[in-house]
């Protein structure tokens, strides 16, 4: 595609302004308050205005009371976010490579169920995993369940879900990036003596780790944020860092501690992802 | 035997199709349920009254009609707003282009409830926190969904044949002529794409929504808040319908574009 | 004869021969047939060209010898051994495609010893080096193939292809995406590399310059059949069809009707003018046929000069167009019965340049003319240039 010659001058500066301002209004304004009001002396009112006393002590309580539900959301983020992988893996590889004229169809079917509601998707499993349903009576069928044990309300559910919920997330990055391999390459190392599992490894893997590192992302990143599934499928116990800080906002009325463990939340995903892409290499991205 | 040997891979995907559908296939099945307690979600008995009887909880029916005028104010400012960017962005250079790049893309990364808890106290630290409510979901709404709106425009205005554009000018067509007649058309299915986008996006929102409504109530958090004490089977006709009108719309685009292919073909 | 003799097994024809056989490979797809019914033989050792237009099914030939499409039917031997149905990498044959298909994201030097790896070769190092400094490219083995121009690419996967020894190595038109200068340099190189490495080449290409320069032996492909093999001096001087003579080259054809059979020569009527043509030049039984005769062949002179006494004399000719090509001058002259013929005469100084308009009288030797089938089609495998 020949790179048109951009244009200068002040008209690309209006027609991106209003988007522009509105994200930087709403998007990157609202990470200072945020930080502000992370550092709220929580003994004061919170309806004062643009108030800042540096109370750098929230921090460290918010993280002493709740680094369980925060560990717990990267945990199960992170769980969910490799099952996704494999999943999505042999989706986004079966529909690239094998599906011929299907293919825009297929892309179709991946995201069609997702046009439903979240909420109710996550409820569908409510029913899926219940206790005197199929799923757990096959289970406890093959013995993996023992007769009084439950799927439902368990972290094994909270996960069951992720995985569902964030699938198209990580097959369609993985798909873009599987569908752009020549097949010729595949082609020829058949021609040099590589099998299709060698094949697979030498070539068709290292190939489509652009995707593998987008999807990844772009799957735990939000998994790690969510508490629907955790609230929805699990129980107390499973409780993780999004609800915590949901319930600090609006229960609790303690907008300090739950904006430094929002605040946390955030920086502890960014470190995980410039780790992680430090590691994987950054080509391609977006 | 060897047949599924040789189309394992296509068979295995297909299962992992088919495992996506299975929570709709739910969504569908519970929308005719009688359900026998409204505490445990169970499939009890086979009915048409939800159908019949779509707003039996009057709340569900106010949440629903407030989730979609949101979601088509929303949708008509972030397409508006979010096709001016890309185009900015794919056809202009400006000072400041590629971290504009890093600005779209960022909140389609961010967890919702870091987007959703900072927003908030951006509206607290403002002074609104009285005045929570639609204008405030509104903004958020049209906040996440600008990224997916600029995302999906831009990708189809860089796929295009920018020789289009040149040759109308080269036969008489003035810079306005030239983009209603050749540009816009063009770019039109990426921009409803996007619309369509934005506004799956935007009702189905809960996180953010929730913490930004003050009292009002969207079709998602009435789920969220009936999902404690049981919800009516109702919201599933919802759900249905919302599934069924999306695959409409995807599908007949589908076919409308195969006809077209086949009378290119046939000329 | 006996029962004894009756009862051993028939004499084996297809004795273990030592080279490529193909034996009535064909390949169909739904809707089109691209290889019916082809059997050949490559003998080992040899430079071996196929030689055809796009969409005559070289290139699927090739595929089915590499294991990379499956035959419809027919077998391919190699060496005795029948590798019909062996999976590509079962299969000492390797290809340089088209694209060369290097692996991105692979150095050169894990490019060309990928496939030593795969079979667990050892001294993998060594080998690498080798046939780097053969292909020259020594000193560029940690580069990545997009950091290497068109021409060492192409070298790179000749490397990959070469280093594994193969019993014959594919060649899918390896050279269609270099420059002229460039081509001509590879064309030279890889025949050396195949005379210094001794292995069988199969190269399959649509440029008959390169297919006559490089091989041994061509065969030329079209529509799915083999219409001829043989050297490429065979192939041009002897054409044995209309195809095959505008294909390589170009011909004159000209109607005929056959007068006599009797003796070493065929006496043609050739639209009322009486040529000769030798019998075993002659590649048709029935009573019509075209006379064919390549333009260099032509002698053209000033009407009523003797141009070559022994020669077939065709009066009567007026040129319609001159073009000087340097190294030629390509003449068109118009025929009394209306065709025109292309001469090439060579520009050697000792014969003027005749302008248009001239009233010129053709000869040609019988010993270089030949007779095709009437019911061939003259325009087949005629180049666009011609047309």
């Amino acid at each position: 595609m020949a790179d048109t010659t951009r244009r200068r001058g002040w008209v690309g500066y209006a027609l991106f302004l209003p988007a522009a301002a509105w994200l930087l209004v709403f998007f990157v304004v609202p990470f200072y308050s945020l930080f502000a009001t992370s550092l709220y002396d929580q003994s004061g009112s919170d309806f004062r205005g643009w108030e800042m006393t540096y109370e750098f002590g929230n921090y460290a309580d918010a993280i002493e009371q709740y680094w369980q539900p925060l560990l717990r959301a990267i945990l199960y983020a992170g769980i969910a976010t490799l099952i996704c992988l494999v999943l999505g893996y042999v989706l986004a590889y079966a529909i690239a490579f094998k599906s011929g004229r299907w293919k825009t169809l297929l892309l179709v079917l991946v995201i069609a169920p997702f046009f439903t509601s979240f909420l109710l998707r996550t409820l569908s499993w409510q029913l899926l995993l219940a206790d005197d349903w199929y799923i757990v009576d096959f289970l406890q069928f093959l013995h993996i369940l023992g007769p009084d044990d439950r799927l439902l309300n368990t972290p094994v559910a909270v996960i069951t879900g992720l995985a569902y919920n964030f699938l198209p997330f990580m097959v369609l990055p993985l798909f873009a990036s599987i569908d752009k391999i020549d097949h010729r390459l595949i082609e020829a190392s058949g021609d040099l003596y590589a099998n299709p599992v060698a094949a697979f490894f030498k070539v068709t893997w290292p190939l489509s780790l652009p995707g593998v590192v987008s999807g990844t992302l772009l799957t735990f990143i939000p998994a790690a944020g969510d508490y629907i599934n955790a609230q929805l499928l699990g129980n107390t116990n499973t409780r993780v860092i999004g609800s915590v800080i949901e319930g600090q906002f609006t229960d609790a009325n303690n907008s300090a501690i739950a904006a430094s463990l929002s605040m946390s939340l955030m920086v502890i995903i960014l470190v995980m992802v410039f780790l992680y892409i430090r590691r994987a290499g950054t080509e391609d991205l977006l | 035997m060897n047949w599924i040997r040789r189309h394992l891979v296509l068979i295995l995907g297909l299962l992992v199709l088919a495992y996506t559908f299975v929570p709709i296939a739910v969504v569908v099945l519970m929308s005719f349920n009688d359900p026998a307690t409204r505490n445990v979600y169970r499939f009890d008995g086979f009915t048409l009254h939800n159908w019949t009887n779509m707003c039996e909880d009057p709340a569900m029916c106010d949440a629903l009609w407030l989730s979609i005028r949101v979601g088509l104010l929303a949708t008509l400012v972030a397409t508006l707003l979010g096709t001016l960017a890309a185009f900015a962005l794919v056809r202009y250079d400006f000072f400041g282009r590629s971290s504009s790049n890093l600005l779209i893309f960022l909140p389609m990364a961010a967890p919702e409830i870091v987007l959703g808890s900072s927003l908030l106290t951006l509206f607290v630290q403002g002074g609104f926190a009285g005045q929570l409510g639609f204008w405030t979901i509104f903004i958020a709404h049209v906040m996440f969904c600008l990224s997916f709106v600029v995302v999906t425009v831009r990708s189809r205005l860089a796929g295009m044949d920018d020789t289009l554009e040149q040759a109308a000018a080269d036969l008489y067509a003035t810079p306005s002529q030239t983009f209603w007649r050749v540009t816009f058309p063009l770019v039109l299915p990426g921009i409803l794409g996007a619309a369509l986008l934005s506004f799956s996006l935007s009702f189905d929102d809960f996180i953010i929504t929730n913490l930004n409504s003050g009292s009002e109530t969207t079709f998602p958090m009435y789920v969220w808040g009936a999902a404690r004490v049981g919800v009516p089977m109702q919201v599933n006709v919802v759900g249905t319908l919302m599934f069924v009108i999306s695959v409409v719309i995807v599908v007949a685009v589908e076919l409308n574009n195969r006809r077209r292919q086949k009378a290119l073909a046939a000329t | 004869m006996s029962q004894q003799a009756e009862a051993t097994s028939p004499p084996d024809t297809s004795a273990s021969y030592d080279g490529l056989r193909l034996s009535h490979l064909t390949k169909t797809f739904p809707g089109f047939t691209a290889v019916n019914d082809l059997s050949l033989d490559v003998p080992r050792g040899s430079f071996f060209a196929l030689l055809g237009p796009s969409g005559c099914g070289k290139t699927t030939t090739l595929r089915m010898v590499a294991g990379l499409e499956t035959p419809t039917d027919g077998t391919i031997e190699l060496a005795g051994q029948d590798i019909t149905h062996a999976k590509p990498y079962r299969r000492p044959v390797n290809t340089v495609f088209q694209n060369y298909a290097l692996f991105p994201h692979l150095d050169i030097f894990e490019n060309v010893a990928f496939g030593l790896r795969r079979r667990k070769a050892g001294d993998v190092e060594r080998q690498v080096e080798e046939m780097l400094a053969l292909v020259e490219l020594e000193g560029q083995a940690r580069k990545k193939p997009a950091q290497l121009s068109g021409g060492q690419q192409q070298r790179v996967a000749l490397a990959r292809a070469l280093i594994n020894k193969p019993e014959v190595l594919l060649l899918d038109e390896p050279l269609g995406a270099l420059d002229l200068k460039l081509r001509r340099g590879m064309q030279i190189e890889l025949k050396r590399i195949q005379t210094e490495v001794g292995l069988t080449f199969v190269h399959v290409t649509h440029d008959q310059e390169e297919a006559m320069t490089m091989a041994d032996t061509v065969a030329v492909m079209n529509k799915g059949v083999i219409e001829q093999m043989g050297s490429p001096t065979e192939l041009y001087e002897n054409p044995r069809s209309t195809f095959v003579a505008n294909f390589l080259g170009k011909s004159n054809l000209i109607e005929g009707q056959v007068t006599n059979r009797a003796s070493d020569f065929l006496t043609v009527d050739m639209q009322g003018i009486t040529v000769s043509v030798p019998a075993d030049r002659a590649h048709t039984d029935g009573d019509r046929g075209w006379v064919g005769i390549r333009p260099e062949k032509v002698l053209i002179g000033p009407e009523g000069a003797e141009l070559d006494a022994p020669g077939n004399t065709i009066p009567g000719g007026v040129i319609s167009d001159v073009s000087f090509v340097g190294v030629s001058t390509q003449y068109l002259v118009r025929m009394p019965w209306g065709q025109e013929l292309e001469v090439f005469a060579q520009n050697t100084g000792r014969v003027e340049i005749f302008p248009e308009g001239t009233k010129v009288e053709l000869s040609w030797r019988p010993e270089y003319a030949f007779l095709l089938d009437a019911s061939q089609d003259a325009l087949a495998g005629a180049q666009d240039d011609n047309v």
